[in-house]
């Protein structure tokens, strides 16, 4: 019975098989010990550790820069994902090319380059400090290599729309005698919101679990600027595993909140651009 | 995230002069949005670039071409390439294989499945090697067992492969199963008709149809496994010339204030990331699709 509604293909039990086999092997045992390490902390434990003083810290502190550096990304992706789009300039293509960058480049090499552009004697570090504003080793620092990090996410999630508007759109709405701005508000907008709320989403997601550009610039003081992923390295160096775990634990719970919602988000988008 | 016929149509008509005033900006207004999308551009991804090469080559050619010729980074070199000639291999039969029973039979589970494919995307690189310390290392699951069998994974390469492995997972499953739903079954389905096998079916209908997809993923998923820090990071014990990666071979070398030499490392991963965007860049204009 299940032969027939599987068509004439073969290689069903054999791929699916493999593909089972290697997602257990790599992925799913080695997550699930996480849990099985947690659970031997017993529930007091847990939440003593989740909850401590540096640990909720570390929580408010990667939420919010990950929150103000997604939300950046998110005004100034749409600015470039527009201008690319729409306008010819010199050098287009090659920062068309260039916004895949922060995918590409190793993230230690991105921490210690924003590190050193940014100390009190570097290439932009050293403007800042003469106007008082010290950027390395400060939330505002780990910022910084959180935009770094999100930046293509809002601007490849809002081209594709942008590109397949239709100018009819915009004809009409000028047609009925709407300006650029409430075009823009009342037209375009609402048909790109899914796409840069998707951006958004995948950038703060990423920005939440960064490790390598932060380290560098963040100077990594207990209870400042202290995010929770170097944490849990700090946790594991003091051979604390379960500790490590524990918080390990709550990361991946907000994840895995956050991958549902991005789901749902880009289920929503496609749909949006079905009827658009 | 891929154009339709219809989207190079409307590009075209869209495309800068050709839009009439009604629907766009007044000029000031477009050299503004111009003006900020630059400034933007140059100061977080045109500065960092000329800055990696500036600081690299700060104490002049010849420290540049001491510090990359250097034992540990050759070692580095070395270890990195290994891990890449493992992992790149693996997943990507993994991804062909993923996209085949996923794109090409229906049955129960299959967005769970795809899920499951999408999670170490999700998951942060700290928390990729920390579940193989736990499973491994010596306070781990397997620890004691395995150190009775003088077997060493955590601080070791196999940690290191299987860390990558962990980070490297969806990417070419990513790129071939929404091409694979699109393409059908039709072609496979007529080359089995006409009494084609099974593999001859794979290797002369499929393969042929996902090429550049497969060429796109094996790239995207080349520069990670040679750029992959955090969970590299976690599980390799920093060992000098042993346990080093180079984005671990930059850390080390920036700990230890030897800036220059850190940047030349780091200016070799930068080419990497250049060459990986510009046969990413070819593969889109090759095979005809936008982005």
């Amino acid at each position: 019975m299940k032969k027939k509604n599987r068509g004439i293909l073969p290689g069903f039990g054999f791929t699916i098989g493999c593909t089972m086999a290697y997602l257990s092997l790599i992925i799913l045992i080695p997550l699930s010990t996480i849990l099985i390490k947690t659970t031997g902390l017993g529930w007091d434990q847990f939440l003593e550790t989740v909850t401590s003083p540096r640990v909720v810290a570390s929580y408010k502190l990667s939420f919010s820069s990950a929150l103000a550096a997604a939300g950046i990304n998110s005004i100034f992706g749409l600015i470039v994902a527009w201008v690319l789009v729409r306008y010819r300039f010199p050098f287009r293509k090659v920062i068309d090319g260039l916004v895949d960058l922060p995918f590409a480049l190793p993230t230690s090499v991105a921490g210690i380059v924003l590190t050193t552009m940014y100390a009190e004697n570097g290439l932009i570090g050293r403007y800042l400090e003469a106007i008082g504003v010290k950027v390395a080793f400060t939330p505002l620092g780990i910022t910084i290599a959180l935009i770094f990090i999100g930046l293509p996410f809002v601007v490849r999630t809002v081209q594709p729309v942008l590109q397949d508007l239709e100018p009819e759109l915009e004809e009409t709405a000028a047609i009925l005698g709407a300006n650029r701005v409430q075009t823009f508000l009342k037209v375009l907008l609402p048909g790109l919101l899914p796409a840069m709320t998707t951006g958004f989403a995948l950038a703060f997601a990423r920005g939440l679990g960064e490790y390598g550009s932060v380290v560098f610039i963040s100077g990594n003081m207990p209870m400042r600027t202290e995010i929770v992923p170097l944490l849990i390295v700090t946790k594991l160096e003091q051979f604390d595993l379960p500790g490590a775990a524990a918080i390990a634990t709550v990361m991946l719970v907000a994840s895995f909140i956050f991958l549902l919602i991005i789901n749902l988000l880009q289920w929503w988008s496609g749909r949006y651009r079905r009827t658009a | 995230m891929r154009a339709d016929v219809s989207g190079h149509e409307v590009l075209k008509v869209t495309a800068g002069k050709t839009r009439c005033s009604s629907i766009s900006e007044p000029p000031f207004f477009r050299a503004l949005l111009i003006s900020l999308a630059l400034l933007f551009i140059g100061m977080f991804l045109v500065m960092p670039l000329t800055a990696v090469f500036l600081q690299a080559f700060e104490k002049g050619a010849m420290a540049y071409f001491a510090a990359i010729s250097e034992t540990d980074t050759l070692a580095a070199v070395r270890l990195t390439l290994l891990t890449a000639v493992i992992v790149v291999p693996l997943n990507l039969i993994f991804g062909v294989l993923a996209a085949w029973a996923i794109s090409k039979f229906q049955f129960f589970g299959k967005n769970i499945l795809i899920t499951f494919i999408d999670l170490p995307f999700a998951v942060s690189p700290v928390i990729a090697g920390l579940i193989f310390v736990i499973l491994f290392g010596l306070h781990g699951l397997l620890g004691p067992w395995l150190m009775s069998q003088n077997i060493r994974i955590i601080f070791a390469v196999p940690g290191i492969v299987l860390a990558t492995l962990f980070i490297t997972v969806p990417f070419v499953a990513r790129e071939l199963i929404p091409l694979m739903q699109e393409q059908g079954t039709e072609e496979e389905e007529a080359a089995l008709v006409l009494g084609a096998g099974g593999w001859k079916t794979f290797f002369r209908v499929t393969l042929p149809n996902i090429k550049w997809g497969l060429i796109y993923g094996v790239i995207l998923c080349s520069a990670r496994t040679i750029g992959e820090f955090g969970a590299v990071s976690v599980v390799s014990g920093h060992i000098r010339g042993k346990t080093l990666t180079l984005p671990l071979q930059v850390e080390i070398l920036y700990n230890e204030y030897n800036f220059s030499a850190a940047f030349a490392v780091a200016s070799l991963l930068t080419l990497m990331a250049l060459a990986a965007m510009a046969a990413k860049n070819f593969v889109e204009w090759k095979s005809g699709r936008q982005r």
